[in-house]
């Protein structure tokens, strides 16, 4: 099939007797970049200008067709779009009833893509921007790691100059991909402040542009972060959902009945279900970090545990103390490892449009496992969670639901961090 | 003790230029905050601003992000700052404004929030990541009970929104005077020359002039260039921070009195 990553979404008409919210169907963000009462601008003065630049580049370039067809020409042979939608027997046949009916569940092949996850999606639309708004240098914090390489990957590929900010802590699980980055020519500055994660690895990204901003551009790696962000890097990343759609046409002739995906900050989930928001028979189920449980003071769930706070320029759900104080996050998996979330999973929460629920540590290697073993597919221990919640759903659905599940990434980054813990348990 | 706008008018009126020292709450604890504020208004401080703990405070540098994180580790919750405030504030001559990010104000509900430091005596507060955008629910309720919300200008803003902040900030007008986070500069950048020129000829509020300024030299330049009043941060912070808490407070107490002469005739 064909597609065009940054179209408006051809959602299809709706029936008088639609539930959906109206503002479902309208555009989301309002033009203070607000999802209901999430999103904003919550920033320093010094970057407010940057952020209307930033938004003004966006729509000017977005629809302009040399911005497409370069955007498209490089998601096609460079990135390899578009990624396979793979059923996985084996998988389906695990989580089979006794009859043999179940789930089909299917697998978004985002792991498929060059540098092995969807942060590339996002991190190559951005950097055209950044070449058409005249900033020579860019930067981007990363957790997993995952965004850093899709950063450095696409500053290598236009010869700008790219600085990666990371948590210590992260850069030590991570060590493969800092490795990659480093190959690639980026610079890794290691962050110490606070947990030496995601969140610390942002605020000092922000720290940069805010000094640098004129010269500069951050490549958020989040559907997170003030307004535009949430925005563009949904935008970039629904490719994810609009060739899902084509390819669930082509292979049974419908929507798919259930979309799943792992949730940290969001953008892969949002990537998958932006496209079928408007549709309400989809099913849409987020699936956040739940470390060592919930009820533990180790976790990253922030839609099933925080309250309503501000965090790197959003309103959004938020770990917090009763003092507003951000909380520390914990996840096995890096790329989950963070306090927030994007501002639209907040929407979707509130308004019940997406379902969250949350995978424990254990849960997702168990299921990182189980699909290497069935599929031959190691996934991210991001995916993996995804993944895990299988073990909650398939036994609430009756007939044979049409699922598809983001592959967000591979999992060869995690396999230090997963034979550790194994060999420990 | 009147408003942060008073304060500014008066010593406007009298040709001079204000002091303005930073320091964050509970560095290194709050019995030191305390004493910290009776000694720098005995010692040149015209209003002083008080910098709540934050974990994630996005607008600062090393030195104020270190201070936060000390005092967070030391337990430091806004309940004890405000206690702090209100044993403390009747003996002061200088104003209290509050520095503080938006999330603690959005925790507790901005009206409960308000009500709160109006209580113990703070007359100001300065929230650097809530801009004009986001402003208005915060503006209303603040002037309705007395407090000043002083809003930021920065190099970087177009003079449409120069005009818009001039407009709605209360107390004077922060002009930030770099592009970068707060921190210790050797120089006080240019352009925040041309900056109070042009913020002049929009308003005639004060306009007080802070972030990277940390030597008595660089008060003096800017307060030359036009400025009412001067705001030193990380330099009052560093140095309250240095040694054990008698130290730290003979180094500020010093400090401040050697900014005061720089900016006074």
């Amino acid at each position: 099939m064909t597609h065009t990553p940054l179209s408006p979404s051809q959602s299809s008409s709706q029936s008088s007797s639609s539930n959906v919210p109206a503002d479902f169907l309208t555009q989301r963000p309002d033009p203070l970049g607000r999802f209901g009462r999430f999103g904003g601008k919550y920033v320093p003065e010094t970057l407010m200008p940057a952020l209307s630049e930033l938004e003004t580049a966006f729509y000017q370039y977005r629809d302009e067709p040399e911005f497409q067809q370069e955007l498209q020409g490089l998601m096609r042979d460079y990135v390899g779009r578009p990624s396979p939608l793979y059923f996985a027997e084996r998988l389906t046949q695990h989580y089979a009833r006794p009859d043999g009916s179940g789930a089909q569940i299917y697998l978004k092949r985002e792991d498929l893509n060059h540098t092995g996850a969807h942060k590339i999606n996002n991190a190559l639309g951005q950097v055209l921007l950044a070449k058409r708004m005249g900033k020579q240098r860019v930067i981007a914090e990363t957790g997993a790691g995952q965004h850093g390489v899709a950063t450095a990957t696409v500053c290598a590929r236009f010869g700008l100059e790219c600085i990666i900010y990371m948590g210590v802590h992260d850069m030590e699980r991570q060590a493969l991909n800092v490795f990659r980055m480093r190959l690639m020519g980026a610079e890794v500055r290691p962050v110490e402040a606070g947990t030496g994660t995601l969140k610390d690895a942002t605020s000092e990204a922000i720290r940069d542009w805010v000094t640098n901003v004129e010269s500069t551009h951050y490549i958020l790696g989040s559907v997170a972060g003030p307004h535009p962000y949430p925005m563009i890097v949904r935008d970039f990343q629904a490719v994810i959902g609009e060739e899902t759609r084509g390819q669930c046409q082509e292979k049974w002739g419908g929507l798919p009945d259930i979309l799943l995906a792992c949730v940290g900050g969001g953008s892969n989930a949002i990537g998958l279900f932006h496209e079928f928001v408007p549709e309400q028979t989809v099913r849409m189920i987020g699936i956040e970090a739940a470390g060592e449980g919930v009820e533990s003071d180790k976790h990253a769930a922030t839609l099933t545990r925080g309250r309503i706070g501000v965090l790197h320029g959003a309103m959004s759900f938020l770990l917090q103390d009763d003092d507003g104080q951000v909380i520390e996050a914990h996840s096995v998996s890096a790329g989950l490892d963070y306090p927030g979330v994007g501002p639209e999973h907040s929407y979707f929460k509130e308004s019940g449009r997406a379902e969250y629920y949350s995978i424990t540590d254990r849960q997702a290697l168990d299921a990182l496992q189980l699909l290497s073993r069935l599929e031959g597919i190691i996934p991210a221990l991001e995916t993996a969670h995804a993944i895990a919640y299988l073990d909650t759903l398939c036994p609430q659905l009756t007939g044979n639901p049409t699922l598809v599940i983001n592959c967000s990434g591979r999992g060869d980054k995690d396999v230090h961090t997963v034979a550790k813990f194994l060999d420990l348990s | 003790m009147g408003s942060v706008f008073q304060c500014m008018d008066a010593l406007r009126d009298r040709g001079q230029c204000a002091l303005i020292p930073f320091i964050t709450a509970g560095d290194p604890d709050l019995e030191t905050t305390a004493k910290a504020l009776q000694l720098l208004d005995q010692n040149g401080a015209d209003l002083i601003e008080l910098g709540v703990p934050y974990s994630d405070p996005l607008a600062d540098g090393p030195v104020i992000q270190a201070a936060a994180t000390r005092a967070l580790q030391n337990g430091t919750r806004l309940e004890q700052v405000l206690d702090v405030v209100k044993s403390v504030s009747p003996t002061l001559k200088a104003p209290i404004i509050l520095f503080t990010y938006y999330n603690p104000i959005l925790n507790r509900g901005i009206e409960t929030f308000l009500q709160q430091i109006a209580e113990v005596g703070v007359k100001g507060l300065v929230v650097p990541d809530l801009p004009l955008e986001e402003i208005e629910g915060l503006l209303k309720p603040a002037a309705e009970i007395g407090i000043d919300v002083t809003l930021l200008v920065a190099p970087t803003s177009p003079k449409a929104r120069i005009e818009a902040i001039a407009a709605n900030s209360q107390g004077f007008i922060y002009l930030v005077s770099v592009t970068g986070v707060t921190g210790i500069r050797t120089q006080v950048g240019a352009r925040v020359q041309d900056l109070l020129t042009e913020l002049r000829g929009i308003t005639d509020k004060p306009v007080g002039v802070g972030f990277g300024i940390s030597q008595p030299g660089q008060a003096k330049q800017v307060r030359e260039w036009g400025a009412d009043a001067v705001i030193v941060g990380s330099a009052f912070v560093k140095r309250l921070a240095e040694g054990d808490p008698t130290q730290g407070l003979q180094a500020i107490e010093t400090f401040c009195r050697s900014l005061k002469m720089a900016i006074t005739d």
